[in-house]
C-alpha cells in the first residue's frame, strides 16, 4: 500500500506512515485550530494497512506541542491501532524531551486507555 | 469604582473592557511588563501570527524551557479558544463596539510569573454552562484534574472543533492554578467573558 509522507509546518507534524517496514511516525508539533481533517486519513490509511500489516509494527510519537484539538484525533489514531493489534504486534515509542513532565505525563495518560504495549523514551534533545 | 492607570497603558484597555480587565491591565503596568497584547477579530491568520511572535518573544525572554513551553501550550489552547468560542454575531448586536474589535488578549510578565488574559463576548444563555463547566475545573486539585481529563478524552464525543471540552481542564492541568473568571454585562443578550491564567 502506499505510504504517507507530510512534511510538518509550524502547525501540524511530519507523519511517515511506511507499510512495508512496519514503521509509523508522527512527529513535530500538532497545534491545527481544527486537528479532525488532519488526523482522519491516518486513522483510515492504519484501517487499510491491518489488512496487509507487517508481524511487527514500531509507532514513533516524537511530539513537541499538541492541542486538545490534536488529543482527541490522537486517541483515535491510537485506538485504530487496538483495533488491528491482533494482526501485527504493535509497539507505541512515546518520545518525550527531558523534564517535559506534561509530555511524559500525556503518555501515561494514553498508556492507560489504551491497550497496546507503551515505551516512554526520554530525549535529550527532540 | 474608577481605575487610574498611566497613559502609556490607556492603548492597552481600548474598547473592549471591564473592570476586571482594566484593574488587570493596571496591576500588571505597576512593576509587571506587558509583552503582547491583542484587541480585534481573532481570524487564523491573525492566530498563526501571534503564535509566532509569542514563540520568538519567549525565545528571548524565558531561559527556563519547561516554562516557555507551559506558557506557550496554554496560549494555544487559549486562542483558539477564542477563535473558536467569540460569538461574531456578538460585534455586530453590539452598538458600543466596533464590528472587528471581538477578542481581546493580553500577555504579561510580573515577579516572574506569567499573566495572561483573554476576553470575549458571550451570549448570555451560554455563562451557566461555561460557569459551572469552570467551578468543576476549579474544584478539583491535580490528580482530579488528570482523572477528569482521561474521563473526557474518552468519552467519545466531540466538539464542533474536535477538542470536546478539553480545553480549560488542559489550562488548568498546566498551569497549576485556579482559572481565575469574571463574567461582566454587557446589554441584554450578551456578557463579556474573561479568563485569567497565572503561569
Amino acid at each position: 500500500m502506499d505510504p504517507i509522507k507530510i512534511e510538518g509546518t509550524p502547525k501540524t507534524p511530519t507523519v511517515n506512515f511506511n507499510g512495508e517496514s512496519g514503521v509509523l511516525e508522527i512527529k513535530g508539533r500538532s497545534i491545527p485550530e481544527n486537528a479532525v481533517e488532519f488526523y482522519k486519513p491516518l486513522v483510515d490509511w492504519i484501517g487499510s494497512y491491518g489488512d496487509s500489516a507487517k508481524d511487527t509494527t514500531q509507532v514513533n510519537v516524537q511530539l513537541e506541542y499538541f492541542n486538545t484539538s490534536s488529543s482527541k484525533c490522537i486517541l483515535d489514531v491510537f485506538k485504530k491501532l487496538e483495533s488491528i493489534n491482533g494482526k501485527t504486534s504493535i509497539t507505541i515509542n512515546w518520545h518525550y524531551e527531558e523534564d517535559d513532565e506534561d509530555m511524559l505525563e500525556a503518555g501515561e495518560d494514553y498508556q492507560a486507555i489504551i491497550n497496546i504495549p507503551f515505551k516512554m523514551i526520554e530525549m535529550e534533545e527532540m | 469604582m474608577t481605575v487610574q492607570y498611566p497613559l502609556y497603558l490607556q492603548q492597552i484597555v481600548n474598547s473592549l473592557t471591564s473592570e476586571v480587565i482594566k484593574i488587570f491591565i493596571n496591576d500588571m503596568g505597576n512593576g509587571g511588563e506587558i509583552l503582547h497584547d491583542f484587541e480585534g477579530e481573532i481570524t487564523e491568520v491573525v492566530l498563526t501570527q501571534t503564535l509566532k511572535n509569542i514563540e520568538e518573544l519567549l525565545e528571548k525572554t524565558e531561559e527556563d524551557f519547561k516554562k516557555s513551553r507551559k506558557v506557550y501550550n496554554i496560549l494555544v489552547e487559549a486562542l483558539q479558544n477564542l477563535y473558536h468560542h467569540t460569538d461574531a454575531q456578538a460585534a455586530v448586536v453590539l452598538d458600543n463596539c466596533d464590528q472587528k474589535k471581538t477578542a481581546k488578549f493580553i500577555l504579561a510578565l510580573k515577579n516572574e510569573e506569567y499573566n495572561i488574559l483573554a476576553a470575549n463576548y458571550i451570549v448570555k444563555d451560554n455563562i451557566p454552562t461555561l460557569k459551572s463547566k469552570l467551578d468543576k475545573v476549579n474544584s478539583l486539585e491535580k490528580d482530579g484534574l488528570r482523572e477528569l481529563y482521561k474521563e473526557v478524552l474518552n468519552n467519545g464525543q466531540y466538539s464542533v472543533h474536535g477538542g470536546g471540552g478539553l480545553g480549560m481542564i488542559d489550562i488548568a492541568r498546566k498551569s497549576g492554578n485556579k482559572l481565575e473568571y469574571d463574567f461582566s454585562d454587557v446589554n441584554e443578550d450578551y456578557g463579556l467573558f474573561t479568563l485569567k491564567i497565572k503561569v
